[in-house]
């Protein structure tokens, strides 16, 4: 148990190592969020009128509707770069050195999800910080409440992208799954529109943004920066994270050979 | 036997890359694994580092074998791969320390065995030098006294001189053979470059995903050079 608990932390280290050596990722991270807040939410303000819905009490401005669904954004984002960067350490042949370690594959991978998602959630607390200087604030227990939604919600999108990245053979093939996975999947979310505002121009659309399971980890988000537990979305959130998971160990099975091309 | 191979077959989808490969090498051999580029090593090599798993035959190294006892197999080997698998914007001292809490070794005893690992390969005053800022030759011998941390009993190096230059190459191949006679390690070296092996090497010839030819080099060339004798067996030249 000790060997297990050493390599956890030394593979968490050289995750966050790793983003201390990529200033402009940490950069970029930060800015997609804070545009979408600051530019694009002030567009709209005006163009979407929002009824007070659960976990709100009173009307509220646009920009605070979208702060759960840019943190979902920074979670989303973060577990498919850190799934880019495992094709890249895959192809680098640093992937295989993680794998040749006498652990089990099962724990590897998950120490691996655990670091990313450590990441992520620093970056979500930086976001959250810079749109409180904005004014766009939050009840105080919510900066703390949130902290369980977003280790969730970050394990979630990274054991997905952990999953992709088992499936896909090459770096290049990447640009589909921003086009496939992350666009449709933030966009078919509550992260922009309550889901009831969706449902009045396309009762389809509606049922495939309450079946996406990015939806309901923004939601876990929203109600936990308020304090309160959506169960709906917490029962939905540990399912996917467990089915997702279960396929990324999958993917990376020896017995399956993605790891290798042919020698 | 310290690595036996026995009845070993793989094949991506109809294409057979390894054909019923046989072989042993015993506790402190060097062991040249020869073959021309095609001949199945990379794949012999993801066999013996699970990176795939066996579809036929057995891999036993220092004696667990590697689907029953994987964890232990796997605790028991060394590898250099043949890419870098150095983390370039790490110290050569971070990448040591991040394999050996891999193998469950940290704080005093992991330094210890840092510090030791690259005083042996001539790295030391190097410990705190970016991996990108060293040379091709400086960044296998960061690789190999890595791959030596955890005190191997079997170790494995995939063609460690591609894109070295002769002196470095000659260096390399004279440390692991010191390293043989030294510390009893067992060393398989696959290697298309005859100019590595030497007489009193066993040499596990690979051709097309057979093997050809096992035995000591010396007894096997007879009285031909290396390269005569692997050309006249493989039809390839080196």
């Amino acid at each position: 148990m000790r060997h297990a608990l050493i390599a956890m932390r030394a593979i968490v280290l050289r995750e966050a190592l790793r983003f201390v050596h990529q200033r402009e990722r940490f950069i970029a991270a930060l800015v997609r969020p804070l545009v979408w807040l600051l530019v694009f939410a002030a567009g709209f303000r005006a163009a979407l009128g929002l009824s007070i819905s659960p976990p709100y009490q009173t009307y509220i401005t646009y920009e605070t509707y979208i702060v759960p669904g840019l943190c979902g954004m920074i979670l989303l984002f973060n577990g498919m770069q850190s799934s880019l960067s495992l094709v890249y350490d895959r192809e680098m042949g640093s992937m295989r050195l993680l794998l040749t370690a006498p652990l089990s594959r099962a724990w590897l991978l998950f120490s691996k999800l655990l670091g990313s998602t450590i990441i992520s959630i620093l970056q979500v607390y930086a976001f959250l910080f810079v749109a409180w200087l904005f004014d766009i604030t939050l009840p105080g227990w919510g900066y703390l409440a949130v902290l369980p939604a977003l280790v969730l919600g970050g394990l979630m999108l990274g054991a997905l992208g952990l999953a992709l990245s088992s499936f896909i053979k090459q770096l290049e093939n990447f640009a589909g799954v921003m086009n496939f996975v992350i666009f449709p999947m933030f966009f078919l979310s509550s992260a922009l529109y309550p889901l009831w505002k969706m449902a009045e121009s396309s009762e389809l659309l509606h049922d495939i943004c309450a079946s996406n399971p990015f939806t309901h980890a923004v939601e876990l988000i929203r109600f936990a920066l308020y304090v309160e537990v959506n169960g709906m979305a917490l029962v939905w959130t540990t399912l996917a994270t467990a089915v997702f998971m279960a396929l990324a160990v999958w993917g990376y099975d020896p017995a399956r050979g993605m790891m290798t091309r042919k020698g | 036997m310290s690595l036996l191979v026995s009845d070993l077959s793989f094949s991506y989808g109809s294409k057979t890359a390894l054909d019923g490969v046989s072989f042993s090498v015993g506790r402190g051999q060097f062991a040249a694994l020869l073959g021309p580029n095609g001949a199945g090593k990379s794949t012999l090599f993801s066999l013996l580092t699970r990176l795939f798993v066996t579809q036929g035959g057995a891999i036993s190294i220092a004696r667990h074998d590697l689907a029953a006892a994987p964890l232990a197999a796997m605790a028991d080997l060394g590898v250099v791969f043949q890419q870098t698998t150095l983390d370039l914007d790490l110290t050569v001292r971070q990448n040591l320390r991040y394999f050996a809490a891999l193998h469950g070794m940290s704080g005093r005893d992991a330094d210890q065995r840092i510090d030791a690992a690259l005083h042996r390969l001539g790295m030391a005053e190097r410990a705190g030098e970016k991996a990108r800022g060293l040379n091709g030759g400086h960044r296998r011998r960061t690789e190999i006294a890595r791959a030596l941390l955890h005190k191997p009993k079997v170790l494995l190096l995939d063609e460690p001189t591609v894109g070295l230059d002769a002196p470095t190459r000659a260096g390399l191949t004279q440390h692991i053979h010191d390293l043989c006679a030294e510390t009893g390690v067992t060393v398989l070296w696959a290697t298309h470059l005859t100019d590595e092996v030497r007489d009193t090497d066993q040499v596990i010839l690979l051709h097309r995903g057979r093997v050809l030819a096992d035995g000591r080099c010396g007894d096997l060339r007879g009285d031909r050079p290396l390269p005569a004798y692997f050309a006249q067996m493989t039809g390839a030249t080196v």
